[in-house]
């Protein structure tokens, strides 16, 4: 007797993809928890935890959004293995601005994100023509080369970097900032996704032949969506900046590649919702094997290979499948 | 100092060729990611290290059983991890990275670095070769990377495995139609070059110490010489271990050896940005870029 696996949606999620969704509480409720939920521990989380994981959830709203940057280009079909290229050049943005011409964080940081973001589109603007894993490549390198030209040319104060950089205000303004980009960055997005604009976007990772074909520049469309990944990442590098009041060549270091997608691959990629997901439960995780000392990253390496392996969709597809789903063995037609 | 700059260069092409040959088989010629090439690299190194002067265990016997574990290493990786995510390019290099960060960062946490930890030089001499000192291990790497290099290319254009493997990496389903197993093939890939990592480690590890550290720089260095070479072209490896060699010495000696990586990583960005497949890649022209 062969079985296989049913999945059929629940009688709720059908009921509640309607107008009657207005009828009860609890279609309402079952709409509204998947969207409110994510606010209210954002807007929470800071309040509830002492000092020290109040740092650590600066670290989770970094990695977040970048992850939901490497997860915009993703969805634009530019797998990008260099995130870090973003965070470096807003950091330095910020920081040559508020150490050289004294602007304050609230200027520098949002002129931060829209030129690093604007300095990251011009940069990969020649390798857009370029797909797949060879797109990958020049972005593993470019923060590399960056960091070595640093080194040699000795700019931007070198080796040693820049220090003494103006902090944020108070520390709950930090908090507050942080949350409330990564909440505006999340449902904007994830919005915009969704919208025809978005299907432009995506579209071009199915198939960017057609999407030429239906006579539309997609190189306008990459450019645009290189920007609007390399403003958020600009914005976090710009934002670590000032927290940490430093800014030097670890900015570019190839944890802030990794990190990202890694959080991607665990939460879910294609859903910016995943990767901030993955974000949640990577950096406080890699937080509490601090113990293990190096051995962190040995057990981070084979996280990633389990997950790459066993649960290709990640994290956040499974849940979302189980909210909206029921399953049951059924037996196989003859 | 221009001649002996030039020798220098010549053994460090030889030296860049020999570290890339390995990667080059699997992910050049075969088209299978293994991004954990570096810790293949390094384990192997460990491996001989520990057989030697934890075991004793004689040299010869020590390097056999090195060889063979990684290339059981190689194969089983490919069984359990790479078969599963086989055709999506971007799940394969982080699968294989994060196990290449795995191993890595295991023999980072032992803290097995250090002066003590390297491999015996196969004859303590040193020759004069015009006005310059060398000594008998860069010689070796010279003499061995021709060898290995010339049997790669008889290799792969004239034994039936080697066709196969060339065969893999262009079209995987015509290859499938003239009876070659792929899975097997790529297994086979993947094991050649691990087994020819260890091998690279035997010969360019007595130059310097191990560290983990290594692993990542075998890596990027490994994957310049592919990328620049071309994929699919073992000429592509030879010219490109000469351009990338020739380049770092040269800016070693006359600009500084801040920018002998800048030299190596503007090439790579250069040819990727004008010609991806790189100079002498004949394969998947029309695939990489739109």
């Amino acid at each position: 007797m062969k079985k296989r696996k049913e999945r059929i949606d629940r009688g709720i999620k059908v009921r509640s993809s309607d107008i009657f969704a207005l009828l009860s509480w609890r279609e309402m409720l079952y709409l509204a928890t998947p969207r409110i939920l994510p606010v209210i521990v954002c807007l929470s989380l800071p309040l509830l935890l002492d000092p020290y994981w109040q740092k650590v959830l600066l670290s989770v709203a970094v990695v977040a959004l970048l992850a939901i940057s490497w997860d915009i280009l993703a969805q634009t079909g530019m797998v990008s293995l260099g995130q870090a290229l973003f965070f470096g050049v807003g950091a330095y943005c910020s920081g040559v601005m508020n150490h050289y011409w004294g602007l304050s964080p609230v200027l520098t940081i949002p002129i931060a994100s829209l030129l690093g973001g604007l300095i990251c589109t011009l940069m990969l603007l020649p390798v857009l023509r370029l797909r797949g894993i060879y797109f990958s490549m020049v972005t593993l390198i470019i923060p590399l080369i960056l960091v070595r030209i640093v080194e040699a040319t000795k700019i931007f104060g070198g080796t040693e970097g820049l220090s003494g950089m103006t902090p944020l205000p108070s520390k709950w303004f930090e908090l507050y900032l942080i949350m409330a980009v990564l909440l505006v960055v999340l449902f904007g997005f994830r919005r915009m996704l969704d919208s025809d604009y978005g299907l432009v976007l995506k579209g071009i990772n199915d198939n960017d032949r057609s999407v030429i074909n239906a006579g539309i520049n997609i190189y306008w469309f990459k450019a645009q969506s290189l920007f609007f990944a390399g403003a958020i990442g600009a914005f976090c590098g710009a934002f670590m900046t000032h927290v940490y009041m430093f800014v030097g060549m670890p900015v570019f270091a190839l944890d802030y590649s990794i990190l990202p997608i890694a959080a991607a691959v665990v939460g879910g990629p294609g859903t910016l919702a995943g990767a901030t997901f993955g974000a949640f439960i990577l950096v406080p995780m890699s937080e509490a094997l601090r113990g293990f000392g190096g051995l962190r990253i040995v057990l981070y390496g084979v996280f990633l290979v389990v997950f790459i392996v066993a649960l290709p969709e990640g994290i956040f597809h499974y849940i979302q499948r189980k909210y909206h789903q029921f399953e049951r063995w059924v037996e196989v037609d003859k | 100092m221009l001649v002996g700059t030039t020798l220098y260069a010549l053994i460090n092409t030889a030296i860049l060729a020999l570290m890339a040959i390995g990667f080059n088989l699997t992910f050049g010629i075969s088209g299978v990611a293994n991004f954990a090439y570096g810790a293949f690299y390094v384990f192997a190194a460990y491996g001989i290290w520990g057989m030697l002067n934890l075991l004793h265990i004689p040299y010869l016997l020590a390097v056999l059983i090195a060889v063979l574990a990684n290339v059981l290493m190689g194969a089983l990786i490919y069984r359990f991890v790479l078969l599963r995510v086989r055709g999506q390019a971007l799940s394969e290099v982080i699968a294989t990275f994060g196990i290449g960060l795995a191993i890595l960062e295991l023999f980072s946490y032992f803290g097995w670095v250090g002066f003590e930890y390297t491999l015996p030089v196969f004859m303590d001499r040193s020759f004069i070769i015009a006005g310059t000192y060398v000594d008998f291990q860069r010689l070796a790497i010279l003499v061995f990377s021709t060898v290995l290099i010339s049997g790669l290319w008889w290799f792969t254009h004239h034994t039936s495995i080697g066709l196969a493997f060339r065969g893999i990496a262009q079209d995987e389903r015509t290859a499938l139609t003239f009876g070659i197993d792929s899975d097997w093939i790529a297994t086979l890939s993947v094991s050649f070059g691990a087994g020819v990592a260890a091998l690279a480690a035997l010969f360019i590890i007595p130059l310097g110490s191990i560290a983990p550290g290594e692993g990542y720089d075998v890596l990027i260095k490994a994957l310049a010489v592919c990328i620049i070479g071309g994929l699919g072209s073992t000429g592509g490896v030879i010219a490109a271990s000469f351009i990338v060699g020739f380049a770092e010495r040269f800016t070693d000696t006359y600009i500084g050896s801040h920018w002998t990586m800048i030299v190596s990583l503007a090439a790579i960005l250069l040819v990727l940005t004008i010609k991806p497949s790189g100079l002498f890649g004949k394969q998947k022209e029309l695939e990489e870029r739109i």
